[in-house]
Protein backbone atom coordinates (compact mmCIF):
# COMPACT_ATOMS: atom_id res chain seq x y z
CA UNK A 1 0.00 0.00 0.00
CA UNK A 2 2.78 2.48 0.88
CA UNK A 3 5.10 1.59 -2.17
CA UNK A 4 1.58 2.47 -4.39
CA UNK A 5 1.28 5.63 -2.89
CA UNK A 6 4.99 6.24 -3.41
CA UNK A 7 5.24 5.82 -6.67
CA UNK A 8 1.91 7.51 -7.56
CA UNK A 9 3.06 10.45 -5.96
CA UNK A 10 6.46 10.09 -7.46
CA UNK A 11 5.17 9.82 -10.84
CA UNK A 12 2.70 12.57 -10.06
CA UNK A 13 5.90 14.42 -9.13
CA UNK A 14 7.79 13.43 -12.18
CA UNK A 15 4.26 14.40 -14.82
CA UNK A 16 4.16 17.84 -12.86
CA UNK A 17 7.84 18.84 -13.31
CA UNK A 18 7.46 17.72 -17.53
CA UNK A 19 4.23 19.46 -17.42
CA UNK A 20 5.75 22.78 -16.13
CA UNK A 21 8.81 22.51 -18.28
CA UNK A 22 6.71 22.02 -21.30
CA UNK A 23 4.43 24.93 -20.90
CA UNK A 24 6.98 27.41 -19.82
CA UNK A 25 8.86 25.94 -23.09
CA UNK A 26 5.72 27.22 -24.49
CA UNK A 27 5.44 30.72 -22.96
CA UNK A 28 9.43 30.78 -24.51
CA UNK A 29 9.21 29.63 -27.62
CA UNK A 30 6.25 32.44 -28.15
CA UNK A 31 8.58 34.88 -27.01
CA UNK A 32 11.13 33.05 -29.22
CA UNK A 33 8.99 33.54 -32.33
CA UNK A 34 8.19 37.14 -31.83
CA UNK A 35 11.70 37.69 -31.32
CA UNK A 36 12.97 35.59 -34.36
CA UNK A 37 10.07 36.81 -36.53
CA UNK A 38 10.85 40.82 -36.00
CA UNK A 39 14.68 39.73 -36.18
CA UNK A 40 14.22 38.39 -39.60
CA UNK A 41 12.13 41.42 -40.50
CA UNK A 42 14.38 44.22 -39.29
CA UNK A 43 12.84 44.63 -36.32
CA UNK A 44 13.80 44.38 -32.39
CA UNK A 45 10.63 43.07 -31.37
CA UNK A 46 9.15 42.83 -27.96
CA UNK A 47 11.69 44.76 -25.70
CA UNK A 48 8.97 46.94 -23.33
CA UNK A 49 7.73 44.32 -20.63
CA UNK A 50 9.91 44.38 -17.63
CA UNK A 51 9.11 42.97 -13.79
CA UNK A 52 8.85 45.54 -11.05
CA UNK A 53 11.70 43.73 -9.50
CA UNK A 54 14.03 42.86 -12.44
CA UNK A 55 14.04 46.74 -13.35
CA UNK A 56 16.68 47.16 -10.19
CA UNK A 57 19.03 44.66 -11.54
CA UNK A 58 22.07 46.89 -12.35
CA UNK A 59 23.10 45.51 -16.22
CA UNK A 60 21.00 42.29 -16.20
CA UNK A 61 17.83 43.72 -15.60
CA UNK A 62 18.24 45.95 -18.61
CA UNK A 63 19.49 43.21 -20.70
CA UNK A 64 16.58 40.89 -19.90
CA UNK A 65 14.12 44.16 -20.66
CA UNK A 66 15.98 44.60 -24.14
CA UNK A 67 15.08 40.01 -25.26
CA UNK A 68 11.61 40.72 -23.35
CA UNK A 69 12.23 38.31 -20.48
CA UNK A 70 8.68 39.48 -18.93
CA UNK A 71 6.88 39.57 -22.02
CA UNK A 72 5.24 35.69 -21.96
CA UNK A 73 3.84 36.34 -18.24
CA UNK A 74 2.32 39.64 -19.42
CA UNK A 75 0.91 37.45 -22.72
CA UNK A 76 -0.74 35.13 -20.28
CA UNK A 77 -2.11 37.72 -18.02
CA UNK A 78 -3.48 39.49 -20.75
CA UNK A 79 -5.28 36.07 -22.17
CA UNK A 80 -6.20 35.71 -18.38
CA UNK A 81 -7.70 39.12 -18.05
CA UNK A 82 -9.68 39.10 -21.00
CA UNK A 83 -13.47 39.37 -20.91
CA UNK A 84 -14.67 35.53 -21.86
CA UNK A 85 -17.25 35.66 -24.63
CA UNK A 86 -19.23 32.82 -25.13
CA UNK A 87 -20.48 33.85 -28.39
CA UNK A 88 -24.66 33.54 -28.98
CA UNK A 89 -24.52 31.32 -31.89
CA UNK A 90 -22.25 28.72 -30.89
CA UNK A 91 -23.08 24.95 -29.79
CA UNK A 92 -21.31 25.10 -26.18
CA UNK A 93 -20.29 22.14 -25.22
CA UNK A 94 -18.08 21.52 -28.46
CA UNK A 95 -17.20 25.00 -28.44
CA UNK A 96 -15.64 24.71 -25.07
CA UNK A 97 -14.76 21.17 -25.33
CA UNK A 98 -12.42 22.18 -28.73
CA UNK A 99 -9.59 23.94 -27.02
CA UNK A 100 -9.44 21.60 -24.35
CA UNK A 101 -8.84 18.31 -26.86
CA UNK A 102 -6.50 21.16 -28.76
CA UNK A 103 -4.46 21.02 -25.95
CA UNK A 104 -4.92 17.79 -23.97
CA UNK A 105 -3.42 15.91 -27.45
CA UNK A 106 -0.49 18.30 -27.15
CA UNK A 107 0.56 17.08 -23.67
CA UNK A 108 -0.47 13.83 -23.75
CA UNK A 109 2.20 13.11 -26.65
CA UNK A 110 4.54 14.52 -24.39
CA UNK A 111 4.39 11.47 -21.94
CA UNK A 112 6.31 8.95 -24.31
CA UNK A 113 9.12 11.53 -25.71
CA UNK A 114 12.58 9.83 -24.04
CA UNK A 115 14.39 13.35 -23.29
CA UNK A 116 17.98 12.10 -21.86
CA UNK A 117 19.28 9.25 -20.10
CA UNK A 118 20.51 8.13 -16.01
CA UNK A 119 23.16 5.48 -15.55
CA UNK A 120 22.38 3.44 -12.17
CA UNK A 121 24.81 0.43 -10.38
CA UNK A 122 22.94 -2.54 -10.89
CA UNK A 123 23.53 -6.22 -9.83
CA UNK A 124 21.87 -8.90 -7.76
CA UNK A 125 24.07 -9.14 -4.25
CA UNK A 126 27.21 -10.81 -4.50
CA UNK A 127 27.75 -10.28 -7.62
CA UNK A 128 29.42 -7.79 -9.70
CA UNK A 129 27.54 -4.14 -9.99
CA UNK A 130 27.67 -2.82 -13.73
CA UNK A 131 26.23 0.29 -14.68
CA UNK A 132 22.78 -0.22 -16.55
CA UNK A 133 21.49 2.56 -18.82
CA UNK A 134 17.88 3.63 -18.07
CA UNK A 135 15.74 6.18 -19.95
CA UNK A 136 13.89 9.46 -18.89
CA UNK A 137 11.01 9.53 -19.94
CA UNK A 138 7.36 9.76 -18.27
CA UNK A 139 6.17 5.83 -19.86
CA UNK A 140 8.52 3.69 -21.42
CA UNK A 141 6.13 2.57 -23.97
CA UNK A 142 6.99 -0.42 -26.32
CA UNK A 143 4.77 1.33 -28.96
CA UNK A 144 5.94 4.70 -27.61
CA UNK A 145 5.92 6.00 -31.76
CA UNK A 146 2.50 4.45 -32.51
CA UNK A 147 1.35 6.17 -29.74
CA UNK A 148 2.52 9.50 -30.79
CA UNK A 149 0.98 9.45 -33.89
CA UNK A 150 -2.56 8.02 -32.87
CA UNK A 151 -2.42 10.79 -30.16
CA UNK A 152 -1.10 13.07 -32.88
CA UNK A 153 -3.44 12.79 -35.22
CA UNK A 154 -6.28 13.57 -32.69
CA UNK A 155 -5.42 16.89 -32.37
CA UNK A 156 -7.05 17.86 -35.31
CA UNK A 157 -10.24 16.75 -33.86
CA UNK A 158 -9.72 19.75 -31.52
CA UNK A 159 -9.82 22.07 -35.00
CA UNK A 160 -12.60 20.29 -36.79
CA UNK A 161 -14.50 20.45 -33.36
CA UNK A 162 -13.55 23.98 -32.75
CA UNK A 163 -14.50 24.91 -36.23
CA UNK A 164 -17.91 22.85 -36.25
CA UNK A 165 -19.11 24.37 -33.13
CA UNK A 166 -18.27 27.96 -33.74
CA UNK A 167 -21.29 27.94 -36.36
CA UNK A 168 -19.81 30.66 -38.52
CA UNK A 169 -18.43 30.25 -42.27
CA UNK A 170 -15.09 30.99 -41.88
CA UNK A 171 -13.96 28.77 -38.83
CA UNK A 172 -16.34 26.30 -40.60
CA UNK A 173 -14.08 26.26 -43.76
CA UNK A 174 -10.69 26.25 -41.36
CA UNK A 175 -11.76 23.35 -39.52
CA UNK A 176 -13.01 21.30 -43.21
CA UNK A 177 -9.62 22.49 -44.58
CA UNK A 178 -7.74 20.99 -41.06
CA UNK A 179 -9.43 17.59 -41.17
CA UNK A 180 -8.67 17.30 -45.03
CA UNK A 181 -5.04 18.33 -44.70
CA UNK A 182 -4.32 16.48 -41.66
CA UNK A 183 -5.69 13.43 -42.99
CA UNK A 184 -3.23 13.78 -46.71
CA UNK A 185 -0.12 14.62 -44.55
CA UNK A 186 -0.99 11.83 -41.70
CA UNK A 187 -0.71 9.57 -44.72
CA UNK A 188 2.93 10.67 -46.06
CA UNK A 189 4.40 10.40 -42.19
CA UNK A 190 3.21 7.08 -41.42
CA UNK A 191 4.56 5.62 -44.41
CA UNK A 192 7.53 7.64 -44.11
CA UNK A 193 8.11 6.26 -40.82
CA UNK A 194 8.07 2.55 -41.69
CA UNK A 195 11.53 2.26 -42.72
CA UNK A 196 12.27 4.00 -39.42
CA UNK A 197 10.74 0.69 -37.68
CA UNK A 198 12.36 -1.79 -40.27
CA UNK A 199 15.88 -0.25 -39.20
CA UNK A 200 14.55 -0.23 -35.52
CA UNK A 201 13.31 -4.15 -35.64
CA UNK A 202 16.13 -5.51 -37.44
CA UNK A 203 17.94 -8.31 -36.39
CA UNK A 204 19.74 -7.91 -33.44
CA UNK A 205 17.40 -5.06 -31.89
CA UNK A 206 15.44 -5.81 -29.20
CA UNK A 207 12.36 -3.26 -29.53
CA UNK A 208 10.72 -1.94 -32.67
CA UNK A 209 8.32 0.60 -31.77
CA UNK A 210 9.89 2.00 -28.47
CA UNK A 211 11.32 5.34 -28.78
CA UNK A 212 14.17 4.91 -26.34
CA UNK A 213 16.06 1.93 -28.48
CA UNK A 214 15.51 3.99 -31.34
CA UNK A 215 17.08 6.95 -29.72
CA UNK A 216 19.51 4.34 -28.67
CA UNK A 217 20.00 2.56 -32.13
CA UNK A 218 21.56 5.93 -33.35
CA UNK A 219 24.83 5.76 -31.62
CA UNK A 220 26.87 5.66 -34.20
CA UNK A 221 24.72 7.09 -36.94
CA UNK A 222 22.06 9.45 -37.06
CA UNK A 223 18.94 8.45 -39.20
CA UNK A 224 18.77 11.71 -41.06
CA UNK A 225 22.13 10.63 -42.71
CA UNK A 226 20.91 7.15 -43.31
CA UNK A 227 17.26 8.05 -44.40
CA UNK A 228 17.43 11.35 -45.46
CA UNK A 229 14.37 11.05 -47.60
CA UNK A 230 12.38 9.64 -45.18
CA UNK A 231 13.82 12.72 -43.20
CA UNK A 232 12.69 15.31 -45.40
CA UNK A 233 9.03 13.81 -46.07
CA UNK A 234 8.47 13.57 -41.98
CA UNK A 235 9.48 16.90 -41.26
CA UNK A 236 6.88 18.36 -44.56
CA UNK A 237 4.36 16.15 -42.61
CA UNK A 238 5.66 17.95 -39.47
CA UNK A 239 4.85 21.18 -40.74
CA UNK A 240 1.43 19.94 -42.43
CA UNK A 241 0.51 18.31 -38.96
CA UNK A 242 1.47 21.63 -36.55
CA UNK A 243 -0.46 23.71 -39.01
CA UNK A 244 2.42 25.96 -38.98
CA UNK A 245 3.66 28.26 -42.47
CA UNK A 246 4.03 27.43 -45.13
CA UNK A 247 1.00 24.47 -44.47
CA UNK A 248 -1.53 26.77 -41.65
CA UNK A 249 -4.40 26.60 -44.22
CA UNK A 250 -6.25 26.01 -41.21
CA UNK A 251 -6.10 29.18 -40.01
CA UNK A 252 -4.64 31.56 -42.69
CA UNK A 253 -5.27 35.28 -41.96
CA UNK A 254 -5.36 36.54 -44.94
CA UNK A 255 -8.26 34.31 -46.80
CA UNK A 256 -10.01 33.08 -43.52
CA UNK A 257 -9.98 36.06 -40.85
CA UNK A 258 -8.56 33.63 -37.91
CA UNK A 259 -9.30 30.02 -39.59
CA UNK A 260 -10.85 27.70 -36.93
CA UNK A 261 -9.99 29.69 -33.94
CA UNK A 262 -11.89 33.24 -35.37
CA UNK A 263 -14.73 33.14 -32.81
CA UNK A 264 -12.46 32.45 -29.74
CA UNK A 265 -11.16 34.76 -27.60
CA UNK A 266 -9.11 35.15 -24.23
CA UNK A 267 -8.22 32.47 -22.21
CA UNK A 268 -9.93 29.60 -25.13
CA UNK A 269 -8.34 31.23 -27.64
CA UNK A 270 -4.91 31.23 -24.74
CA UNK A 271 -5.22 27.71 -25.07
CA UNK A 272 -5.57 27.09 -28.38
CA UNK A 273 -2.27 28.91 -28.63
CA UNK A 274 -0.75 27.47 -26.63
CA UNK A 275 -1.44 23.82 -27.99
CA UNK A 276 0.29 25.08 -31.50
CA UNK A 277 3.44 25.86 -29.38
CA UNK A 278 3.11 22.38 -27.40
CA UNK A 279 2.64 20.71 -30.56
CA UNK A 280 5.33 22.25 -32.37
CA UNK A 281 7.83 21.67 -29.36
CA UNK A 282 6.41 17.69 -29.18
CA UNK A 283 6.70 17.77 -32.90
CA UNK A 284 10.24 18.47 -32.60
CA UNK A 285 11.43 16.32 -30.13
CA UNK A 286 9.97 13.64 -32.30
CA UNK A 287 11.84 14.77 -34.75
CA UNK A 288 15.15 14.79 -33.04
CA UNK A 289 14.19 11.30 -31.43
CA UNK A 290 13.95 9.69 -34.22
CA UNK A 291 16.11 11.46 -36.71
CA UNK A 292 18.42 13.95 -35.14
CA UNK A 293 19.85 10.87 -32.94
CA UNK A 294 18.09 12.18 -29.14
CA UNK A 295 20.65 13.03 -27.04
CA UNK A 296 23.71 11.27 -29.19
CA UNK A 297 26.54 13.91 -29.57
CA UNK A 298 27.07 13.92 -33.23
CA UNK A 299 27.54 10.97 -35.68
CA UNK A 300 30.43 8.86 -35.05
CA UNK A 301 31.45 11.12 -32.14
CA UNK A 302 31.50 9.03 -28.58
CA UNK A 303 29.49 11.21 -25.63
CA UNK A 304 31.94 13.48 -24.05
CA UNK A 305 29.99 13.32 -21.20
CA UNK A 306 30.37 11.10 -17.82
CA UNK A 307 28.04 8.40 -17.15
CA UNK A 308 27.33 10.05 -14.06
CA UNK A 309 24.49 12.55 -12.73
CA UNK A 310 26.21 15.41 -14.56
CA UNK A 311 26.05 13.05 -17.67
CA UNK A 312 22.41 12.67 -17.79
CA UNK A 313 21.78 16.53 -17.19
CA UNK A 314 24.40 16.58 -20.33
CA UNK A 315 22.00 14.19 -22.44
CA UNK A 316 18.93 16.10 -21.24
CA UNK A 317 20.56 19.94 -22.40
CA UNK A 318 21.97 18.39 -25.47
CA UNK A 319 18.03 16.84 -26.20
CA UNK A 320 16.66 20.13 -25.92
CA UNK A 321 19.64 22.23 -27.62
CA UNK A 322 18.44 20.09 -30.82
CA UNK A 323 14.78 20.92 -30.18
CA UNK A 324 15.18 24.43 -29.80
CA UNK A 325 17.45 24.33 -32.45
CA UNK A 326 14.36 22.82 -34.69
CA UNK A 327 11.91 25.32 -33.08
CA UNK A 328 13.87 27.69 -34.68
CA UNK A 329 14.30 26.21 -37.65
CA UNK A 330 10.68 26.28 -37.38
CA UNK A 331 10.02 30.21 -37.24
CA UNK A 332 12.65 30.32 -39.75
CA UNK A 333 10.90 28.51 -42.16
CA UNK A 334 7.58 30.83 -41.42
CA UNK A 335 9.05 33.97 -42.93
CA UNK A 336 11.27 32.17 -45.83
CA UNK A 337 8.23 30.16 -47.42
CA UNK A 338 4.92 32.10 -48.23
CA UNK A 339 1.40 30.10 -47.77
CA UNK A 340 0.63 27.52 -50.28
CA UNK A 341 -2.52 27.87 -52.37
CA UNK A 342 -5.00 25.12 -50.90
CA UNK A 343 -4.77 23.27 -54.38
CA UNK A 344 -1.05 23.46 -53.85
CA UNK A 345 -0.75 21.66 -50.72
CA UNK A 346 -3.37 18.76 -51.60
CA UNK A 347 -1.05 18.27 -54.37
CA UNK A 348 2.19 17.97 -52.64
CA UNK A 349 0.40 15.95 -50.31
CA UNK A 350 -0.88 13.15 -52.36
CA UNK A 351 0.75 13.61 -55.92
CA UNK A 352 4.52 14.07 -54.42
CA UNK A 353 4.94 12.81 -50.44
CA UNK A 354 2.92 9.93 -50.60
CA UNK A 355 4.28 8.44 -54.08
CA UNK A 356 7.82 9.59 -52.60
CA UNK A 357 7.34 8.08 -49.58
CA UNK A 358 5.46 4.99 -51.17
CA UNK A 359 8.67 4.30 -53.32
CA UNK A 360 11.14 5.05 -49.99
CA UNK A 361 9.66 2.49 -47.87
CA UNK A 362 9.83 0.00 -50.91
CA UNK A 363 13.79 1.06 -51.24
CA UNK A 364 14.48 0.66 -47.93
CA UNK A 365 12.27 -2.76 -47.89
CA UNK A 366 14.41 -4.37 -50.79
CA UNK A 367 17.47 -3.19 -48.89
CA UNK A 368 16.55 -4.27 -45.65
CA UNK A 369 15.40 -8.04 -47.35
CA UNK A 370 19.04 -8.55 -48.93
CA UNK A 371 21.18 -7.29 -46.28
CA UNK A 372 19.09 -7.76 -43.04
CA UNK A 373 21.91 -6.55 -40.96
CA UNK A 374 21.14 -3.07 -42.38
CA UNK B 1 12.25 43.23 -83.60
CA UNK B 2 10.69 41.69 -80.19
CA UNK B 3 12.91 39.29 -78.53
CA UNK B 4 11.62 36.14 -77.85
CA UNK B 5 12.06 34.80 -74.66
CA UNK B 6 13.62 31.59 -73.75
CA UNK B 7 11.70 29.50 -71.78
CA UNK B 8 14.10 26.67 -70.48
CA UNK B 9 12.51 23.65 -68.82
CA UNK B 10 13.10 23.45 -65.35
CA UNK B 11 15.91 21.36 -64.42
CA UNK B 12 15.48 18.05 -61.74
CA UNK B 13 16.44 20.16 -58.45
CA UNK B 14 14.51 22.91 -59.47
CA UNK B 15 11.38 21.01 -59.48
CA UNK B 16 12.03 19.80 -56.20
CA UNK B 17 12.48 23.29 -55.03
CA UNK B 18 14.84 22.89 -52.51
CA UNK B 19 17.30 24.57 -53.37
CA UNK B 20 15.16 27.45 -53.79
CA UNK B 21 13.99 26.86 -50.52
CA UNK B 22 17.36 26.59 -49.08
CA UNK B 23 18.60 30.14 -50.70
CA UNK B 24 15.70 31.38 -49.18
CA UNK B 25 16.82 30.38 -46.05
CA UNK B 26 19.88 31.83 -46.56
CA UNK B 27 18.32 35.46 -47.54
CA UNK B 28 16.39 35.46 -44.23
CA UNK B 29 18.92 33.85 -42.10
CA UNK B 30 21.22 37.07 -42.75
CA UNK B 31 18.69 39.31 -42.40
CA UNK B 32 18.66 38.73 -38.89
CA UNK B 33 22.33 40.45 -38.88
CA UNK B 34 20.86 43.52 -40.53
CA UNK B 35 20.39 47.39 -38.77
CA UNK B 36 17.11 47.36 -37.33
CA UNK B 37 14.91 49.42 -39.18
CA UNK B 38 12.51 50.07 -35.87
CA UNK B 39 12.54 53.43 -33.75
CA UNK B 40 11.82 52.99 -30.41
CA UNK B 41 9.77 55.93 -30.49
CA UNK B 42 9.40 57.75 -27.28
CA UNK B 43 12.79 57.67 -27.01
CA UNK B 44 14.24 58.27 -30.39
CA UNK B 45 12.50 60.93 -32.49
CA UNK B 46 11.63 61.17 -35.90
CA UNK B 47 13.24 63.27 -38.57
CA UNK B 48 10.66 65.52 -39.24
CA UNK B 49 11.52 66.99 -43.23
CA UNK B 50 11.13 70.29 -43.56
CA UNK B 51 7.60 71.56 -44.47
CA UNK B 52 6.05 68.86 -42.78
CA UNK B 53 2.45 69.09 -42.04
CA UNK B 54 1.53 68.79 -37.85
CA UNK B 55 -1.11 70.46 -35.58
CA UNK B 56 -2.50 73.82 -37.07
CA UNK B 57 -1.54 76.57 -34.91
CA UNK B 58 -1.54 80.49 -34.79
CA UNK B 59 1.54 82.54 -34.27
CA UNK B 60 1.75 85.62 -33.17
CA UNK B 61 4.74 88.03 -34.86
CA UNK B 62 8.21 89.19 -33.76
CA UNK B 63 6.45 92.23 -31.59
CA UNK B 64 4.21 90.02 -30.04
CA UNK B 65 1.42 91.01 -32.02
CA UNK B 66 -1.10 88.32 -33.01
CA UNK B 67 -1.10 88.04 -36.52
CA UNK B 68 -5.09 86.29 -37.24
CA UNK B 69 -7.53 89.07 -38.58
CA UNK B 70 -9.84 86.82 -38.25
CA UNK B 71 -10.73 86.97 -42.24
CA UNK B 72 -12.15 83.73 -41.61
CA UNK B 73 -10.87 82.47 -45.19
CA UNK B 74 -9.79 79.52 -43.45
CA UNK B 75 -12.33 78.55 -42.10
CA UNK B 76 -14.03 79.09 -44.91
CA UNK B 77 -11.50 76.80 -46.70
CA UNK B 78 -11.17 73.92 -44.56
CA UNK B 79 -12.11 71.18 -46.30
CA UNK B 80 -13.93 69.17 -42.86
CA UNK B 81 -14.72 72.25 -41.44
CA UNK B 82 -12.68 71.60 -38.62
CA UNK B 83 -12.38 75.87 -37.96
CA UNK B 84 -14.53 77.72 -35.99
CA UNK B 85 -13.76 81.62 -35.86
CA UNK B 86 -15.89 84.05 -34.05
CA UNK B 87 -14.12 87.62 -34.98
CA UNK B 88 -14.07 90.26 -32.70
CA UNK B 89 -13.10 93.76 -32.75
CA UNK B 90 -9.74 95.05 -31.23
CA UNK B 91 -10.46 98.16 -28.80
CA UNK B 92 -9.90 101.56 -30.14
CA UNK B 93 -7.23 102.54 -27.44
CA UNK B 94 -5.21 99.14 -28.08
CA UNK B 95 -1.63 99.59 -29.67
CA UNK B 96 -2.77 98.15 -32.58
CA UNK B 97 -6.29 98.78 -32.76
CA UNK B 98 -4.84 100.28 -36.64
CA UNK B 99 -5.44 96.16 -37.31
CA UNK B 100 -9.04 96.52 -36.64
CA UNK B 101 -9.93 92.87 -36.11
CA UNK B 102 -8.73 89.78 -34.31
CA UNK B 103 -10.42 86.45 -33.33
CA UNK B 104 -12.54 86.48 -30.47
CA UNK B 105 -13.07 82.90 -30.34
CA UNK B 106 -11.02 80.49 -32.34
CA UNK B 107 -11.21 76.57 -32.47
CA UNK B 108 -10.12 74.20 -34.32
CA UNK B 109 -11.44 70.72 -34.00
CA UNK B 110 -8.47 68.39 -34.11
CA UNK B 111 -10.86 65.35 -34.55
CA UNK B 112 -12.30 66.84 -37.50
CA UNK B 113 -8.65 68.17 -39.07
CA UNK B 114 -7.37 66.16 -41.95
CA UNK B 115 -3.98 68.03 -41.90
CA UNK B 116 -4.03 69.52 -45.39
CA UNK B 117 -2.63 72.09 -44.76
CA UNK B 118 -5.09 74.56 -47.09
CA UNK B 119 -5.73 77.52 -43.89
CA UNK B 120 -1.83 77.59 -44.12
CA UNK B 121 -2.08 77.82 -47.41
CA UNK B 122 -5.18 80.70 -47.75
CA UNK B 123 -3.67 82.82 -45.06
CA UNK B 124 -2.99 86.36 -46.00
CA UNK B 125 -1.61 87.33 -43.05
CA UNK B 126 0.81 84.52 -42.71
CA UNK B 127 -0.59 83.61 -39.02
CA UNK B 128 -2.02 80.06 -39.10
CA UNK B 129 0.93 77.34 -39.89
CA UNK B 130 0.85 74.03 -39.52
CA UNK B 131 4.14 72.66 -37.50
CA UNK B 132 5.81 69.86 -36.69
CA UNK B 133 3.40 68.44 -33.74
CA UNK B 134 2.42 65.31 -34.67
CA UNK B 135 1.47 63.33 -31.28
CA UNK B 136 -1.76 64.51 -29.87
CA UNK B 137 -3.53 63.34 -27.11
CA UNK B 138 -6.30 64.07 -24.92
CA UNK B 139 -8.93 61.97 -22.79
CA UNK B 140 -11.86 63.35 -23.69
CA UNK B 141 -13.09 64.70 -27.23
CA UNK B 142 -13.43 68.15 -25.73
CA UNK B 143 -9.76 68.49 -25.02
CA UNK B 144 -8.61 67.63 -28.57
CA UNK B 145 -11.01 71.29 -29.74
CA UNK B 146 -7.72 73.10 -29.46
CA UNK B 147 -9.12 77.08 -28.32
CA UNK B 148 -7.28 79.91 -29.02
CA UNK B 149 -5.15 80.24 -25.90
CA UNK B 150 -4.03 76.67 -26.65
CA UNK B 151 -3.70 77.35 -30.23
CA UNK B 152 -1.10 80.57 -29.59
CA UNK B 153 0.64 78.15 -27.23
CA UNK B 154 1.53 75.28 -29.68
CA UNK B 155 2.15 78.45 -32.41
CA UNK B 156 4.25 80.50 -30.54
CA UNK B 157 6.20 83.45 -32.90
CA UNK B 158 7.78 82.90 -36.18
CA UNK B 159 10.30 85.85 -37.83
CA UNK B 160 8.33 88.07 -40.17
CA UNK B 161 10.18 89.50 -42.67
CA UNK B 162 7.06 91.99 -44.08
CA UNK B 163 6.30 93.65 -40.82
CA UNK B 164 2.81 94.37 -42.82
CA UNK B 165 0.71 95.74 -40.51
CA UNK B 166 3.57 97.93 -38.93
CA UNK B 167 4.32 100.02 -42.06
CA UNK B 168 0.64 100.11 -42.74
CA UNK B 169 1.08 101.84 -39.32
CA UNK B 170 4.07 104.09 -40.39
CA UNK B 171 2.33 105.52 -43.46
CA UNK B 172 -0.98 106.42 -41.64
CA UNK B 173 1.23 108.10 -39.16
CA UNK B 174 3.27 110.02 -42.44
CA UNK B 175 -0.05 110.28 -43.64
CA UNK B 176 -1.82 112.08 -40.81
CA UNK B 177 1.63 114.39 -39.98
CA UNK B 178 2.07 115.21 -43.43
CA UNK B 179 -1.51 117.01 -44.03
CA UNK B 180 -2.99 117.49 -46.90
CA UNK B 181 -1.59 116.65 -50.29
Amino acid sequence: MYELLQYLVLHLIYALIVVVVLMSMCAYVVLAERKVSSWIQNRVGPNRTQLPILAYIPILGNILQRIGFSQPMADGLKFLFKEDVTPGHVKKFYYILAPCLSLITALVTCTVLPFGVYWVMEGAVGEKQHLVEHPLMLANLDIGLLFILAISSLSVYGLVLAGWASNSKYPFLGGIRASAQLISYELAMGVSLLPVFLWASRPGETSGLNLYTIVQSQHGLWLCIWMPISALIFLVSLFAETNRLPFDMAESETDLVGGFHTEYGSFKFGFFFIAEYAHMIVGSAVFVVLFLGGWNFFPGIADPWPHNLIGSVMTIVWFLAKVLFFIFFFIWIRWTIPRFRYDQVMKLGWNVLLPLSVANFIAYLVFFALFPNG
Amino acid sequence: MAKVLERKPLTFWERTYLPQILSGLKITFFNMFRRKETLEYPEQRPQLPTGYRGAPTLVKDPNGREKCVSCQLCEFVCPPKAIRITPGEIPFNAPNSHVEKAPKEFDINMLRCIYCGLCEEVCPEEAIWLQDIYSLSATSRKDLVHNKAKLYELGGTRPDSHHKWDKKLAAEKAHEEGGHH
